[in-house]
């Protein structure tokens, strides 16, 4: 479980020190991700059997289950910007509510369509 | 007088552990009510904890940075979880692999989608520049949208409340609004809430099936690097 941690950690480190050295607008944890899963995949590739290291599933299987609550600071952030908002709540809530429908909706539909239109994909895996 | 005032009251109490044990308090709460309305999408945790603790604090007149000295030990993870969605791409390797061809043109045309009707849908609607700036960017993951929002002249605090309170819209919508346009893929339901609904949309997905899981954090990745670099030149022509 901490082993799982310090690699989390470690991946985030790097990718914040990558950022920073390479000055790119990438952020660390973002960087750390994709680390992390080309460290797993080269893992497993190597020799058949290995799996995600217990340590590092378990303690990722219980950050993403409580990733909810990880929001809620910044969330609360919102009393920050209130005087801001005066005046502007139904432009900003038509114009949040519409582009992140329309957004769901065309990445939802161009995926599906272009995934029905190559059967062979859908019996992969 | 008010400097004062806020000394006294942090002296006096152990103000960060409250607001932390309120801010899971809170959670928690959202989640009991999420549990009493069978799971219903609509109740969302994260919006419930978010309205008990802004009430709580405009009543005690506590400012966000207070608020905050507690709260912070709870935000710190979200580094830690961004890099743990890494497990389930890796795990689904191969679908991802395979699905790259619907992926692409799928990543492409969401993110345009979000940027560009955004800005305009609040424009539109008599919004100002820097409202509708701050709105461009909002699909992404916070940290890269503030910095974005920064960049092009909007307002880094209230992107970063776009951005979540996008993730709950995507989250509480998302499912039930690609379901009845007739999309069943789980792949297209995890890249649709990655892309528009970021790390907020992807607990949601990541809860119900493994495959949206990895598909999410791809699209959550993907549309950071896809909208850092389009956001700026879309502001630049427009």
């Amino acid at each position: 479980m901490i082993a799982g941690l310090l690699v989390l950690v470690l991946c985030q480190l790097f990718g914040e020190c990558a950022k920073s050295v390479l000055g790119l607008s990438i952020p660390g944890p973002i960087i750390g991700m994709f680390l992390l899963a080309t460290i797993l995949v080269v893992r497993r590739r190597s020799s058949e059997s290995a799996k995600t290291p217990a340590g590092v599933s378990k303690v990722s299987g219980a950050l993403i289950r409580c990733m909810g609550l990880l929001f809620v600071p910044a969330g609360v952030g919102i009393l920050t910007v209130l005087p801001l908002l005066s005046g502007q709540w139904i432009a900003t809530l038509v114009g949040l509510i519409l582009s992140t429908f329309l957004s769901l909706v065309s990445t939802g539909l161009t995926m599906q369509w272009i995934n029905a239109r190559q059967p062979k994909d859908m019996s992969g895996g | 007088m008010l400097d004062s005032g806020e000394n006294l009251w942090l002296g006096l109490s152990p103000s960060p552990l409250l607001w932390l044990a309120i801010t899971l308090l809170a959670y928690h709460i959202g989640e009991r009510i999420k549990a009493w309305c069978k799971d219903a999408a609509w109740a969302s945790p994260v919006l419930i904890a978010i309205v008990i603790i802004s009430v709580l604090l405009l009543v005690s007149h506590t400012n966000y940075k207070t608020y905050f000295t507690g709260a912070q030990f709870i935000h710190f993870l979200l580094g830690p979880v961004t890099v743990a969605l890494g497990v389930p791409l890796a795990e689904n390797i191969g679908h991802v692999r395979r699905s790259l061809g619907s992926m692409i043109p799928a990543l492409a045309i969401g993110s345009a989608t979000s940027i560009v009707s955004g800005y305009f849908i609040t424009l539109a609607c008599g919004g100002s520049l820097p409202i509708a700036l701050s709105m461009a960017p909002k699909a992404v993951t916070t940290p890269i949208a503030m910095a974005l929002a920064q960049e092009i002249g909007g307002v880094p605090a209230l992107t970063a409340v776009l951005a979540i309170l996008a993730g709950i819209l995507a989250a509480v919508a998302g499912e039930p609004l690609l379901r009845f346009l007739g999309v069943k893929d789980w792949r297209a339901h995890g890249l649709a809430a990655g892309i528009a609904g970021s790390g907020v949309a992807a607990a949601q997905v990541a809860g119900r099936d493994p495959l949206a899981a990895a598909f999410s954090a791809l699209g959550i990745g993907l549309n950071g690097l896809v909208t850092a670099i389009a956001v700026p030149i879309f502001v630049a022509l427009a």
